[in-house]
This record gives C-alpha cells, sequence and structure tokens, in this order.
C-alpha cells in the first residue's frame, strides 16, 4: 500500500490537501477535510442583515455574486417582498455571467491542465508529464484555446461590472432588487459581450470537451457515484419566484423527489465544532469551535438529506432538468459544465430582451425587527443555503451550507463517506510519483474550498492525521 | 503558446501565494487586459508561483518554492493574499506539506518573507486583516505586516483589488523601484486621494441632492457611502481593466474596502459613520442634508461644509479607528514574532 500526499493540491479555489490510499494501482480509501477556517457565521452575528449579500460576497472570489443572491433571498423570505420584474433580471444576468466566469475558467484554466503537456514555465512549471494523449497539434490548439480562454472570461466579468459596479463582490444584488438601469447603452455592452462569450463557449469550448471526452473516454469509468443529486433551483423565472429554470430536486438512487428543507440536518461527529451528537437542522445548527475534539478531520460539517450524501453541481442541474442522464462520473461531470455553459448563456440572451427600461428596478423594504427567512439557490458547484433569523432588527443567528459542505463533507454520524471521498474509490493510479489521476477526479467536482484528506496507515486501522 | 520554447531567464521571479483566502485578488488580477495575464507571463515576469492557477501540484508544488528560498535569496518578488491566522496554533491555513509536515502560512510567510526582495499585501486582507479578521476575528487572522514587522510591506488593499493597481504597483517595482507610499504603505499612484473628492457626484452632495433609496443616480452619502474616509481612484479608474463602472456609478453606496477599518467601521454598510461629532454640534447621518444646506444658507459657504463635513470629521473618525486597529495589529505582532 502507498500513501500519497498531494499537498498543496492547486487548481481549486483555493488549494487544499489530498491523500489518498492506494494498493494495486487503484485508490482503497481517502478522507476530504477542510482545513480553512474563518468562522463566517460567526462573523454575522449582530450584523444589519443588509450587510448580509455584501459580506458574505466575501466567502470566495470566483462565485462571489451567488452568496450575495442567496443572502438577498433570505432577506426577502424574512421580510415578506419581492424585487420587481426587472430586479429579478437583473439580477439573473449578473449571476450568469458570474456562472459563465466560473465554468470557463474552471474548464481551461483549472481543469484542462490535467490534460495537456504545458509549457516549462510560468505558471505551468512542474507539472506532470504521465498520461498525456493528445497530439503534439491538437494539443497546441488547446493550448491557444486555454489562452483564449483568459480573454473571454475577463469578458464575462466585464459583463458582472456593467451590472453590478465591479467584480468579483458586485454591488448590484440585494434584497429588493438591482440597481443599474437597464438603458440602451449599458443592455448592447452587455449583449455585444455576452455574444463573445458564447460564441466561444459553442464554437471553441463545447468542441473541445468532445474531444476530450473521446480521447480520455476511460474518464467516463473513473469517479463513478451513486445517483444522489441535489439542487435548490437555480435562476427565478418571474419576480414572484413560481418557478426556476433549472428547478429544484432531490434525487436518492435515480427516483427524482421533490426538495424537503426538513430533511436537511448538518453532522458533527467528525468535524471541529463543539455541540450536540445529534444532527441538527441549519435553522438552529451551532457554529462553536472545538479544534481538539476527538475523532474530528474537518472544518467543514457533513450535511446530509434524509441521512444521504448528496452530490450537487451542474451534472445534477441537468439530471434534474432532465437535460442529461447518460451517467455519473468524472467525464459526465466535465461535459455537463460546458454543456450548463451554453445553456445560460442562451437564457441571458432571452433575459436581456425581456428588460424594459423605465420600469422599477429596485423595491425599497423595512428590516423587519423580528423574522426568520431563508435563501436558496443554486451555485456554481450545487446546491447552496443560507439560514437568517433577525432579532431587534440584527442577525441573531445565521448558517450557510455551501455546495462544498455536500460535495467535500468528511463521513457523517453514521460513518458514511461525503461524495468525492466515495468517487475517489477506485480509480486507477498508473504512476505514483505522478498520481494524475486524482485530480482529474477532485477537479471535475470544482472543488472550491482548502480541503484535506487524510489516509489510513498500512496495517493500521486508526488514520493517521497529516493535517489538521 | 510555444510548447518547447526556452525558460524565461533574467526575468524578474514572482511568487504569489494564497493563505486564508478567497483567491478574488488573483481572479481580479486575471481581469487585466493590457498586458493581459498570459501576455504578462510570458514577456514580462519569471512568474514561477501562482498558488491558484499553477500546475504542479503536492512535492513538486512545495519544491519550487523551496527552490526560489535556496536558489534566488533576495532576488523575487513575494505577493501575499490573504490573512495569516495565528488560532489553532497557526494551522487554520496550511500551504502545503513539507518534509512530511504542515507548512503553515505563517512559517511560509517568514520564510519567505525573509528571502523577498520585495513584499506586497494583495487585497485588504493581507493588508489591514479584512473579512476574515472581522470581529470576532474566529481565526485569529493578522495582516501581513503584523506577521512581518521588520520587513516594508507594500499594501494594495482593495477587496478585491483593481487589476490595474496589482499590476501598476508590481511593474513599478521591476520599472521603477518602491513607488511613494502613504501612511499605510498604500502606493499614493492609485490610493492618494479619498472617493469623495474624485466622485463624479460631488456636485449632487455640494447641492444636497441626495438619493433616497438604491439605484438612484444621485449622491449616496445618505445611503452609508464611505467615499468620504475612503482612499482610491475607482472615481476616476473605474472596474475592471475596461473601466466601465464602480459602485456609486452603480447607484450603490462605497463600502470603504481599501480602508485598514474594513468592514468593521464601514457597518452597517447603508448606514452612515456614527454618530458624525463637531465640536459642540453632534448629529446623525440622516440630518447631514439639512446641516450642509443650513452651512450654506448661514453663508458658511459650501465648501467650508464639505470640509468640515468630510475632511475633519471624517478625518477624525477614521485616525481613531486605525489607530485602533492599528494598537490591535501591534499587540498581536508580538505575539507572532515571539514565535
Amino acid at each position: 500500500m502507498k500513501k500519497i500526499v498531494l499537498g498543496p493540491f492547486t487548481r481549486a479555489n483555493n488549494s487544499c490537501m489530498v491523500e489518498v490510499l492506494v494498493e494495486s494501482k487503484k485508490v482503497v480509501d481517502a478522507k476530504c477535510c477542510g482545513t480553512f477556517f474563518r468562522g463566517f457565521e460567526l462573523i454575522l452575528k449582530g450584523r444589519d442583515p443588509r450587510d448580509a449579500s455584501y459580506l458574505t460576497e466575501r466567502i470566495c472570489g470566483i462565485c462571489s455574486s451567488v452568496h450575495g443572491m442567496a443572502a438577498a433571498y433570505a432577506l426577502e423570505n424574512a421580510a415578506g417582498i419581492r424585487p420587481p420584474a426587472n430586479g429579478n433580471l437583473l439580477r439573473n444576468l449578473i449571476l450568469g455571467a458570474d456562472f459563465l466566469q466560473n465554468h470557463i475558467r474552471h474548464i481551461y484554466l483549472f481543469s484542462f491542465v490535467d490534460f495537456l503537456k504545458l509549457p516549462e514555465r510560468g505558471p505551468y512549471l512542474r507539472s506532470y508529464e504521465v498520461d498525456k494523449r493528445f497530439s503534439p497539434k491538437t494539443n497546441d490548439a488547446i493550448l491557444e484555446h486555454l489562452i483564449q480562454s483568459i480573454e473571454i472570461s475577463r469578458l464575462t466579468h466585464e459583463m458582472v461590472t456593467l451590472l453590478g459596479g465591479k467584480a468579483p463582490f458586485p454591488h448590484g444584488i440585494l434584497a429588493g432588487g438591482s440597481t443599474v438601469p437597464p438603458t440602451a447603452d449599458v443592455v448592447m455592452n452587455f449583449k455585444a459581450k455576452l455574444e463573445r462569450v458564447n460564441h466561444f463557449i459553442q464554437n471553441v469550448m463545447l468542441p473541445d470537451i468532445y474531444l476530450l471526452a473521446e480521447v480520455y473516454q476511460d474518464y467516463y469509468k473513473i469517479g463513478c457515484s451513486k445517483t444522489n443529486l441535489l439542487e435548490y433551483g437555480l435562476f427565478p423565472k418571474d419576480e414572484k419566484d413560481t418557478a426556476r429554470h433549472f428547478p429544484a430536486g432531490a434525487v436518492i438512487d435515480g427516483r427524482l423527489q421533490t426538495v424537503d428543507l426538513d430533511v436537511i440536518k448538518e453532522h458533527l461527529s467528525r468535524s471541529w465544532y463543539a455541540g450536540d451528537s445529534e444532527a441538527q437542522h441549519p435553522s438552529v445548527g451551532q457554529t462553536i469551535i472545538d479544534r481538539d475534539k476527538e475523532g474530528a478531520y474537518s472544518w467543514i460539517k457533513a450535511p446530509r438529506y434524509n441521512g444521504v450524501a448528496m452530490e450537487g453541481g451542474p451534472l445534477a442541474r441537468l439530471w434534474i432538468r432532465g437535460d442529461y442522464r447518460a451517467g455519473i462520473s468524472t467525464m459526465d461531470r466535465i461535459m455537463a459544465r460546458a454543456l450548463e455553459a451554453k445553456v445560460i448563456g442562451e437564457l441571458m440572451i432571452e433575459w436581456l430582451e425581456n428588460l424594459e427600461p423605465g420600469r422599477p428596478i429596485f423595491t425599497p423594504f423595512e428590516v423587519p425587527e423580528q423574522a426568520e427567512g431563508v435563501g436558496l439557490t443554486g451555485a456554481m458547484r450545487g446546491p447552496l443555503g443560507h439560514w437568517l433569523r433577525i432579532d431587534r432588527g440584527r442577525i441573531a443567528h445565521y448558517q450557510i451550507i455551501t455546495p462544498t459542505a455536500w460535495n467535500f463533507s468528511p463521513r457523517d454520524n453514521s460513518g458514511q463517506k461525503g461524495p468525492v471521498e466515495e468517487a475517489l474509490i477506485g480509480t486507477p493510479v498508473e504512476d505514483e510519483n505522478q498520481p494524475i489521476e486524482i485530480g482529474r477526479v477532485i477537479r471535475a467536482f470544482d472543488v472550491c474550498s482548502s480541503c484535506s484528506a487524510h489516509v489510513i496507515n498500512q496495517g493500521s486501522s486508526s488514520y493517521l492525521t497529516i493535517l489538521p | 503558446m510555444d510548447v518547447d520554447g526556452p525558460k524565461p531567464k533574467g526575468k524578474p521571479v514572482v511568487l504569489w501565494i494564497g493563505t486564508n483566502t478567497c483567491a478574488g485578488d488573483l481572479l481580479s488580477f486575471l481581469n487585466n487586459s493590457n498586458p493581459d495575464y498570459h501576455a504578462w507571463v510570458n514577456e514580462y515576469v519569471d512568474f514561477r508561483y501562482d498558488y491558484l492557477i499553477g500546475a504542479a501540484e503536492g512535492p513538486r508544488n512545495v519544491e519550487i518554492l523551496e527552490s526560489a528560498l535556496t536558489d534566488m535569496p533576495g532576488q523575487y518578488i513575494l505577493i501575499v493574499e490573504g490573512t495569516v491566522p495565528v488560532g489553532s496554533k497557526e494551522l487554520c491555513s496550511v500551504i502545503g506539506i513539507r518534509n512530511g509536515e504542515p507548512w503553515t502560512a505563517f512559517q511560509a510567510v517568514r520564510e519567505l518573507g525573509a528571502k523577498a526582495e520585495y513584499i506586497i499585501a494583495a487585497g485588504t486582507c493581507a493588508a489591514f486583516g479584512g473579512p476574515y479578521a472581522a470581529d470576532p476575528n474566529p481565526s485569529d487572522s493578522l495582516p501581513l505586516q503584523a506577521v512581518l514587522r521588520e520587513r516594508t510591506i507594500i499594501n494594495v488593499p482593495g477587496c478585491p483589488i483593481n487589476p490595474e493597481w496589482m499590476m501598476g504597483t508590481i511593474n513599478h517595482l521591476i520599472m521603477y523601484g518602491v513607488p511613494e507610499l502613504d501612511g499605510l504603505n498604500r502606493p499614493k499612484l492609485f490610493y492618494g486621494q479619498t472617493i469623495h473628492d474624485q466622485c463624479q457626484r460631488r456636485v449632487h452632495y455640494e447641492n444636497s441632492v441626495f438619493a433616497q433609496r438604491l439605484g438612484e443616480p444621485w449622491c449616496m452619502y445618505k445611503l452609508g457611502c464611505k467615499g468620504p474616509t475612503t482612499y482610491a481612484d475607482c472615481p476616476s479608474r473605474q472596474w475592471n481593466s475596461e473601466h466601465l463602472n464602480w459602485p456609486v456609478k452603480a447607484n450603490t453606496p462605497c463600502i470603504g474596502c481599501t480602508s485598514p477599518e474594513f468592514p468593521d467601521g464601514d457597518m452597517p454598510f447603508f448606514e452612515h459613520l456614527p454618530d458624525v461629532k463637531l465640536p459642540g454640534i453632534k448629529m446623525r447621518a440622516n440630518q447631514v442634508g439639512k446641516w450642509a444646506g443650513l452651512f450654506t444658507a448661514i453663508g458658511i459657504g459650501r465648501h467650508l461644509a464639505a470640509n468640515i463635513l468630510t475632511g475633519r470629521l471624517a478625518g477624525n473618525y477614521k485616525r481613531d479607528l486605525v489607530n485602533l486597529r492599528r494598537k490591535k495589529i501591534f499587540k498581536k505582532g508580538f505575539r507572532g514574532k515571539g514565535k
């Protein structure tokens, strides 16, 4: 048996650590563990509820606007208000542009790097040399597209800025709506950029991904998981939020159900938090640090849906929408991300056409003295929920369950592995000194947190904690 | 891309490490366009270490930093993004495994910082603590200067940095050496004046035309705008590299993200500074418009009124906060240095 330590694990939004146990050239065990603790829920306590949109954006640089969105939904839910039609469309457009930014940067700068032969310089120093299957000509062509993707993803952030003031951390996503009126100059600028981005997605990125899927067909059989998927619904179709363009759904063993929030519980037995041994609903869950807790190995809590570990992300969304049900594997995850970018880009063209210049964009409201609210949305990498309780006009309780908590959760109270831990089992590792396969499997989930995995020692039944 | 091209020689070596961060600053840096990220990496610098996009993982990644320590001491520019947490034995942020042990952000910053030619703090977290050090600072996060007190840190704050603030600072170092810095070690080139002094809506302030709700095209002062106490060139430069927009132009208040007191001293974001104090006069934000009008009416003059309100008042308020934050930093800095 061979222990492989990948520290740091780069090209994740913030590097993390991975350790796996390899036996007979296959991964036999792995543990994912968040080593990154900031305590946003503690920081939010006592603050003005309106500030949550801007402050929670600071959780993540690559998907900031989606936290702003979840916080806005939670406060609107608590205050009992809705944005005007334009407000809903403008927020969707900002979030949509940030989705395209995330997906394009992830696919080329984070994920494709695992499949390409790279120049030995700059940020590409010391990359793995093994299992690079593209012909030199194709390899060069995709590298050229990688360079183009830097320019194209910059355009998506300029789109966020047009309607949101700046990027990352746009100001245009707030409870009540948005703030930049859709005037002709702004709409045209946005549209021209969007059309260039869509052209790239459809004529460069998707063909590259089809090529990847052809050359690396074996990755349809690697990183496979059970069909346990969760999505809260992404992009409200109208200001009343009667339906979403990507509908909510919970899939257990391939059977689609409506989402029941009451069955979501956070398990803490393997996480560095004090508290009840019973799993708690996020509306009452606490965040009390206990770094020396016996048996714990992660800063990430383990959320479970009716006791089941659920996977989220583009693949889950497309599966639930009925667009893509080929399988649940590494290549399916990559494929779904590219296809989702195409669908979102097309929807955004429609939203631009539905904007009504001169109509309201923001609904003023008073922050309630006492209220509770929940904000749910699909995020770039899975389901995102913000749970809010207001007392005397200030935040009394705030809980956030990120997609990363779902995907990268540690084992739960019953010992069940998290989705990435589970998907890693069985992954082939040809060359233990260049274990390129592990990164491909994990990156297909679009990692967004410092995480680490721990490895079992040969002949020992206990996990060796390499990282806290 | 020239796959087998020669390794750049003689170009300035740049290492960009991430500690407790959301990666927002590096992602913002990717929004540069002249030069863009690729041209910059290819033509201008030897960008050997990029904690986010770097292709190397695991031991191969750590080797790049180790080789900088042994082969290029005093010859690289170190950029640090994020706070340096010292809570939980500094283990809240680990940048890699070295010699089988976690290499904590604190250790890495001390080691790499000691041998760097120049050190840049990228973003408000690294420069001043920022959101991750906000009360109650659960991870016991420190800004870079507090763990490297013996070195001059060039602070490039912002949440995130404007792509050009960072590109400009690095290139100033390469082309002309250390730029002129203000009292908080920020390049005056970008942080020399307040947002308020450069604001396109200054005239609305002077005329007491205040937005009553978000989304209106008037002065954002009464909706909590921190422009009067915030030093940055957002109004003139704008965002991102196409200079299209900025928070006030987007009809929202500036939240003061380049300031040392961000975010604690700037919250609530949509309320104004707590009671504004003048000798003998105390007023709340919602009275400011009235007072500004009154000052004008009784002949003090608009400029005097503006000076009193923004310059002196805001200045005093800001100084108090900066002093408070500095005291905190140094108290913890001693603790950090003792290890």
